[in-house]
Order: structure tokens, then sequence, then C-alpha cells
């Protein structure tokens, strides 16, 4: 497979008023590959992930510069923010189940995007709930809240959700952290399924998930960008960056 | 409560768990609880007690041959000081209240779910600071002084561009008890858009939805129960407003056809005839069976609301 940049991002720098956070970061993500960031607590990981889809703007104060281009176009120049964001499927830390039905969770952005028939709706949720590995345990009940199911059905369920309006890049911002190993592995196996179908961004506390998902890993610590490689060097014996090597040994993080 | 004996400090090193509290703090503690428990029962003994306050004063004219219930519910004809025909009949006030209510509601709540929707959804910081304090302000109006200004601003307002003869009637009461109760809604109804967790709307908003839809399919649904609250919140404010809408409804005993007759409320009845009724008479008894009618109208909206959002939550 030929190597094309998916997305693009150039010296980019986010200030929370007069607070920088990332401090001029360049690096782009490839088509199609898992593409993880490591990197300990308060290294704007998430920050990074809200410049994507421009969730940022909803923080009051916030200065964004330099430039993140998605198949070439700019983000922050973007027509429509609605069909960025319906590009962009993202999966917060902690499942974020909204106070609708399993089907409705799932049927919420196709609808708001104009999508009414049931008849085209139900193939889409059950689609999505599949790929989510979450469709054999609750198509039996649709119509209950989304909210009663275990953490880590909900976890499915916003992935679920997320893969709705079919995204062309995914990102996961830690979506394992509330979720029990078993239920943690089924979602990778999940992702790898996924790779095939789009471009994901996966950001985790976990160096080990990210050795066993991402074709390169990216270190970001404090803002800026420590190492970008290929997942054999990062987690190899000899990465490039002293820092590198002790984070992903966990002698400091 | 002042000459206890000071708290004696644990000696160090002596395990929390092996330390006896004093004998006045366990006493001080069960009295604590005692009262906790009568303030909460109070509120049962206070209404039941009003309750049959109201009724006991009620209840002789039922002895009375020359009433009749259906006559006093169904009837349109107040005649309480007539000497040859008197007439206990409030169906005209109940109407009055009722017509009164359901203007300044349909008035007051799109005016007030919208305000709540644009404080908590729309506006900075800075000028939601602003708003609510008006808002708060806009509550603090004494009723008589809405009054004032439904007999005279709104009256002429309502004379000269909709042609009334009189300016005193359903629309001027019901505009009225409308600006009272808004400032109501639009508090009780931020609170509970507010309470909408903020992750909600980021989902939401990832999703690649717009504003409007993620207010009409995520906040509304999440915050229905409180929105519902602060809308009966308002209608038992219209139910049970009395001098203001003694003042601006024009008090004529009439069951309206248009939002431009004169109506009176049952409330407003009450007020303007019992210092006039003389103690145990007919007219007085009847006056106290209106309250009891209030009291349960009221009764009726509060046990319909708490129905409808157990049945909500059950779903």
């Amino acid at each position: 497979m030929a190597v094309e940049t998916h997305i693009e991002v150039t010296d980019l720098r986010l200030a929370y008023g007069h607070r920088e956070v990332i401090h001029g970061i360049s690096f782009d993500v490839r088509r199609g590959e898992i593409f993880g960031i490591i990197g300990p607590a308060q290294s704007a990981k998430t920050s990074l992930l809200r410049c994507l889809n421009r969730t940022i703007d909803f923080t009051p104060d916030t200065h964004v510069s330099g430039s993140i281009k998605i198949d070439g176009q700019d983000v922050r120049k973007t027509g429509s923010v609605y069909a960025l964001r319906r590009k962009i499927g993202m999966v917060a830390p902690l499942p974020v189940g909204l106070p609708l039905t399993i089907y409705d969770n799932v049927a919420f952005a196709p609808r708001c995007a104009g999508l009414t028939r049931r008849s085209a709706l139900a193939p889409i949720v059950e689609r999505c709930l599949r790929q989510a590995a979450l469709w054999d345990e609750v198509k039996d009940r649709l119509n209950s809240l989304g909210t009663r199911l275990s953490g880590g059905q909900q976890q499915r369920l916003t992935i679920a959700r997320a893969l709705s309006h079919q995204p062309e890049v995914l990102c996961l911002d830690e979506f394992s952290i509330a979720i029990d190993p078993v239920t943690t592995m089924r979602i990778e196996d999940v992702l790898k399924e996924l790779r095939r179908e789009m471009t994901i961004i996966l950001v985790t506390n976990l160096t080990q998930q990210a050795r066993r998902l991402a074709d390169r890993t990216m270190f970001l610590w404090n803002g800026d960008i420590v190492e970008i490689g290929t997942t054999d060097v990062i987690f190899g014996d000899r990465p490039k960056d002293r820092r590198t090597y002790d984070y992903v040994q966990g002698i400091f993080g | 409560m002042n000459n206890l004996p000071p708290e004696t400090p644990a000696p160090a090193g002596s395990a929390v768990r092996g330390v006896k509290r004093p004998a006045w703090a366990r006493v001080g503690e069960r009295i604590l609880e005692g009262l906790i428990y009568v303030c909460g029962f109070s509120a049962i003994v206070f209404v039941l007690g009003i309750f049959a306050f109201v009724l006991k004063e009620a209840l002789p004219i039922f002895a009375r041959e020359s009433f009749s219930l259906t006559q006093f519910l169904f009837s349109d004809q107040w005649y309480p000081t007539s000497e040859l025909n008197k007439r206990y009949g409030v169906f005209a006030m109940i109407a009055g209240t009722g017509a009164v209510t359901l203007l300044a509601m349909a008035i007051a709540v799109p005016f007030g779910i919208g305000a709540a929707i644009f404080l908590s959804e729309f506006c900075g910081p800075k000028l939601r600071e602003a708003l609510k304090i008006i808002i708060e302000l806009l509550a603090a109006i004494p009723s008589v002084v809405w009054g004032f200004i439904g007999l005279s601003v709104m009256s002429r307002l309502i004379m000269q561009y909709t042609g009334a003869p009189v300016g005193v009637n359903v629309l001027n009461g019901g505009i009225i008890l409308a600006l009272m109760s808004v400032p109501i809604i639009v508090s009780i109804g931020e609170d509970a858009l507010k309470a909408v967790p903020d992750s909600y709307r980021e989902a939401a908003l990832a999703l690649g939805v717009t504003k409007w839809q993620l207010i009409r399919r995520v906040l509304l649904p999440a915050a229905k129960n409180g929105l519902l609250a602060a809308v009966l919140l308002g209608v038992g404010r219209g139910v049970g407003e009395t001098m203001a809408v003694l003042m601006a409804t024009g008090h004529a005993v009439h069951i309206p056809h248009s939002v431009l007759d004169s109506v009176r409320t049952l409330t407003a009845n009450i007020a303007a005839e019992l210092g006039e009724a003389p103690a145990g008479s007919d007219h007085y008894r009847v006056l106290f069976l209106t309250g009891v009618l209030l009291f349960t109208l009221t009764f009726g909206v509060n046990l319909i609301a708490d129905l409808v959002v157990r049945g909500i939550k059950k779903r």
C-alpha cells in the first residue's frame, strides 16, 4: 500500500490563556494506519485531539496557531465545522452515553444529519453495533436506556456511535481506563478490524497497548514531540531518545 | 449551648476508635436528630393543619338545605348578598382562573424556557450574571406593584391597541401573570439545563450536530424533569396569585368568551369578599369552600406533575 498522508500537522501551537500547552509540533498521520500517541499526564494529548475536531473551540480563551490539514483541507478554514466533525469519530476516556436508548444513541448522528427513515437507520445501527462488538449483547434490548449498560458496554456503545457517521478518522482517547482487561482486548480486536477502513489515532496511557496496536507511535511530553517512530523502534532497545526508552520501560512518567 | 465543656483533645497516639465521645456530644446528637425529624414531619403537619382548618370552616355549609354542591361548582350565578335570591355558584370564577392561567402559561412558558436556554447555552458568562440578577429582581417585585402596572399601564395599552372598552380583562391579567411567572420558570429552567453534564454537550457536538439539534435532541430531553417542574411552579403561581389578578382582571363575575372580557378569579373573590362576609354566615362558609376548591386544584396539579415525572423516570 502506498504511503499517503491523511492528516498533516504543521507547527501547531495551543495556549490556554497565556499558558502554552502545545509548543509548535509537526507530524503527519498516514491513511489507514493506527497512530499511537503516548505520554504522561499533562502532555497535551487530549488537547491535541480536541484541536483536530475543533471541540477546542468550546473552551473559552484558547489560542491556536499553525495548521492541521485533513486531506489537505485546513480544519480551521473549513467551510462547515459540522462536516469536519462528522469526518472524525471521537471516543472519550469515560463513556458518555447520551440519555437516550441504545438505538437512539447510535442513530443520533445520522438522524441529525437528516436521515430519518427507519429503513435506512436500522441497518446503520446494526452495522455500527456489530463493528463495535456489541450487537450480540444488546440486540434484544435496543430500546432500553444506553446509560443502563455496564461501563465496558457503554464504551463500546460510544465507539458504535462514533462509527455511525462513517468517519474517515477514529480518535480514541484513553478508551480503556474505565473498562476491564477482557473488554479492552475485545475492543482492541475491533480496532484491528477497523484499521482497513479508516485511520485510527489511539491516545493511550498504556504503553503496551500502543505496542500491541500501533503502526507508528508518537511520544508526546509536555506539549513537545520527543520522538515519532515505528512501533519496533519506539518500543525497541534503542529508540533515538533516551527519554523514550525510560518512559516505555516505566522508569519515569 | 455556650457553657458546654470544652472538648478535650484525644491523647496523642491513642487510636481514634478507642476515644469515647463525651456524653454531651452523644445527647446533643440525639437532640439534633430529633429536631431534624420534627422539621421533616412539620411540613406534613402544616399542610394537613391548613387543610383541616379551611375544611372545618367550610363544612357546616353542607348542612344547609339551600346549598347544593352541584350549584356551587357548575352555576355561574354568584349573588352572595342578594336578599331574595342568594346564589353561590363559582363556575364563572373557575373559568376565570382557568382562562387567566392558561393565557399566562401560553405566554410565559415559551418565553421562560427560551430565556433559560439562552442563559444556559448561548450567552457569555458576564451577560449571564447580569441577566440573572435582573431576572431575580423581576421576581422580587411585590404582586401589588404588578397590579398597579396592570391597572394603569397595561390597561391603557390594551384599550389603545385592541379598542376594548375596558383594559382590565383576561389579556391584562394573563400578561401580568406571565411576567410574574417568567422569572421563576427562567431560574429553575436554567438550573435544570445547567445540571445536564457538559460531557453530553461535548459528546453530541463532537458527532457533528448543530447547536439547535443538541438542544432539541439532547438537552431538552435530559432536562425535562426540571423544566416540567419549572413550568408547574409557574402554573402554581398562576392559580394561586391573588392581588395582581384582582387588580388586573376587572373583577366581573362572567364566563369569558374572549381574552378581552373581564373576569374574576377564585383567589381574587376570596380576597375581596372575605372581609365583608359576617363570620359564620353562609357567604363566609362558601368562601372557605372556595379555598378548599383552590387547595384541591393545586393539589391535583402537583399530583399530576408528580405522576408525569415518575412516568418519565420509569421509562
